[in-house]
């Protein structure tokens, strides 16, 4: 963390030219930084890609096992989100137990992907209330230049597009893997947009000097069929409900841009 | 599987009776726990939560102080046995991202810069939990902070609002939470129109979402009509012990 008066010298530079519709990297308020995306990039994984975000970078890993259903869902597959800070990705990154901030992450990007409904999971059972395929999704942060959550919602429905399953039988109630694969059953593309709130102005994908700055910051990710499926309010700041509408209208423009672009790589 | 729960029936009823936008019935008990800085109660339906304030205290470890403002730190924990089947003790997930975003709820509303180097610690145990947990924290939490004198900008008042049975409905339960369509927690400082706590999920078009939000501001402000008189009660009390003192 940069200390008190220099973070308060630069709060003040990044809001004066907010203020202005403009921001120090030269973007315009509804601007993403360029998206870069590069699937099935580890052999090793189900699924895989890598997002960069301008210097953001993230990758995502998918791996499939079979386990135990939830009891009161027997016959639907099992998604799991995890998100690890690796601590080459920054200096404020330490190894250890993950702390609150990645759990955060994990659990937002799990949100879009579950509440979209985005994989069938109910084609994931094999034995009703005893085997069923369990979903890994794990989430990698390389390098942290702001908005992780935005980064690693792309990775994550990137890498579950090419995610396969492999083929199998049943023979005498075990599960036997067979050669071959059939593509992991997606119906949905969730996508996430973040705003950061500085002096009450919104901009969405705000890089890592704007995070430090910001009074709140508000993800908003929208299903295919435009309705929104996630909401995360964080940050120390307040919003007004006339700005979080707005937020609401801005974001639903912009998953649309995005979702054209994941689907395209 | 068992068959389709009706969330809604055809008079507009929900399952606990009530209409689409009536609140639970609200317990409020300020001043509970003789330890504790400041203590609350709430009852919220069937949701029991207590919430302890200790602080502003010396800050423990040391190096976490901060300079220039308190540090707030937030346990939102729900008791073994406050649901169906016994919760693990060890902090979940979900209780680590509540914790979070309730603490940034409190963070706006509390004047952190007049208690340089010190902790604020706020403590929300779920006794018995029915949907609506987080929210109805936040609720009690803001009386506990209030109780131990800690001076804010605004009471925090959270309640959600949602859609279950394919009908916006303010205040979820339980079973309207898991089956319901979506669910959207809102803390909200009324004095400010200021929102400082909100989560979504489900699946809402932007219109739904927007009339919900509304919904659950409306609902808010009800509770917080209910969170000043409950402060009140307990002062009144005092005062109305003092003047038997008087008397006798």
């Amino acid at each position: 963390m940069t200390s008190i008066m220099v973070s308060r010298i630069r709060r003040q530079q990044i809001a004066q030219l907010i203020a202005d519709g403009k921001r120090l990297d030269g973007r315009g308020p509804k601007d993403y930084r360029p998206i870069q995306i590069e699937s099935g990039i580890i052999g090793k994984a189900e699924g895989s890609a890598r997002v960069r975000l301008g210097k953001t970078e993230v990758m995502v890993g998918v791996k499939i096992d079979i386990g135990e259903p939830f009891s009161d869902r027997p016959n639907e597959g099992v998604l799991t989100t995890n998100a690890e800070f690796v601590p080459l990705a920054s200096p404020e990154f330490e190894a250890g137990p993950p702390g609150e901030e990645s759990m955060e992450l994990a659990r937002v990007v799990d949100r879009g992907i579950r509440e979209s409904k985005a994989i069938e999971l109910e084609k994931l059972c094999i034995i009703p209330g005893k085997k069923v395929f369990v979903i890994f999704v794990d989430v990698y942060v390389l390098n942290h230049d702001g908005n992780l959550i935005d980064a690693s919602t792309l990775a994550s429905i990137a890498a579950l597009m090419n995610t396969k399953i492999f083929k199998y039988e049943i023979k005498d109630g075990e599960v036997e893997k067979k050669p071959g694969f059939s593509p992991l059953p997606l119906r949905d593309v969730p996508i996430s947009v973040t705003f950061a709130s500085i002096n009450g102005i919104l901009v969405v994908d705000p890089w890592l000097d704007e995070e430090e700055v910001m009074d709140a910051r508000l993800t908003i990710a929208f299903s295919k069929d435009g309705r929104i499926c996630a909401i995360q309010k964080g940050g120390s700041g307040t919003l007004s409900p006339q700005q979080i509408i707005e937020a609401a209208h801005i974001a639903k423009e912009k998953t649309e841009e995005l979702r054209e672009i994941v689907v395209k790589s | 599987m068992t068959e389709k729960i009706v969330l809604v029936n055809e008079d507009g009823i929900r399952t606990d009776g009530r209409k689409l936008s009536e609140l639970r019935p609200i317990k409020l008990e300020v001043g509970i726990l003789s330890n504790a800085d400041g203590s609350a109660y709430i009852e919220q339906g069937k949701n029991k939560i207590l919430a302890a304030v200790y602080g502003p205290r010396e800050v423990h470890p040391r190096h976490m102080a901060l300079p220039d403002r308190a540090l707030l730190r937030c346990r939102y924990h729900m008791a073994p046995f406050s649901v169906e089947e016994r919760k693990s003790p060890a902090p979940s997930r979900r209780e680590v991202e509540l914790s979070k975003v309730i603490r940034e709820a409190f963070e706006p509303a509390i004047f952190l810069e007049k208690f340089p180097r010190t902790s604020i610690d706020l403590f929300i145990e779920v006794l018995q939990a029915d949907g609506g947990t987080r929210c109805a924290g936040v609720t009690v939490a803001s009386l506990a902070l209030a109780d131990a004198g800690i001076p804010m900008r605004d009471l925090i008042v959270a309640c959600a609002a949602g859609k279950a049975g394919g009908h916006l409905v303010l205040d979820l339960n339980d079973i309207e939470d898991k089956e319901g369509e979506a669910d959207i927690p809102v803390a909200y400082m009324p004095s400010f129109n200021a929102v400082s706590l909100l989560q979504m999920d489900g699946l809402l078009t932007i219109e739904e979402f927007q009339q919900a939000i509304n919904l659950a501001l409306e609902g808010c402000k009800q509770i917080y009509a209910l969170q000043k008189e409950a402060l009140k009660a307990k002062y009144q009390a005092i005062k109305e012990s003092a003047e038997v003192t008087e008397e006798e």
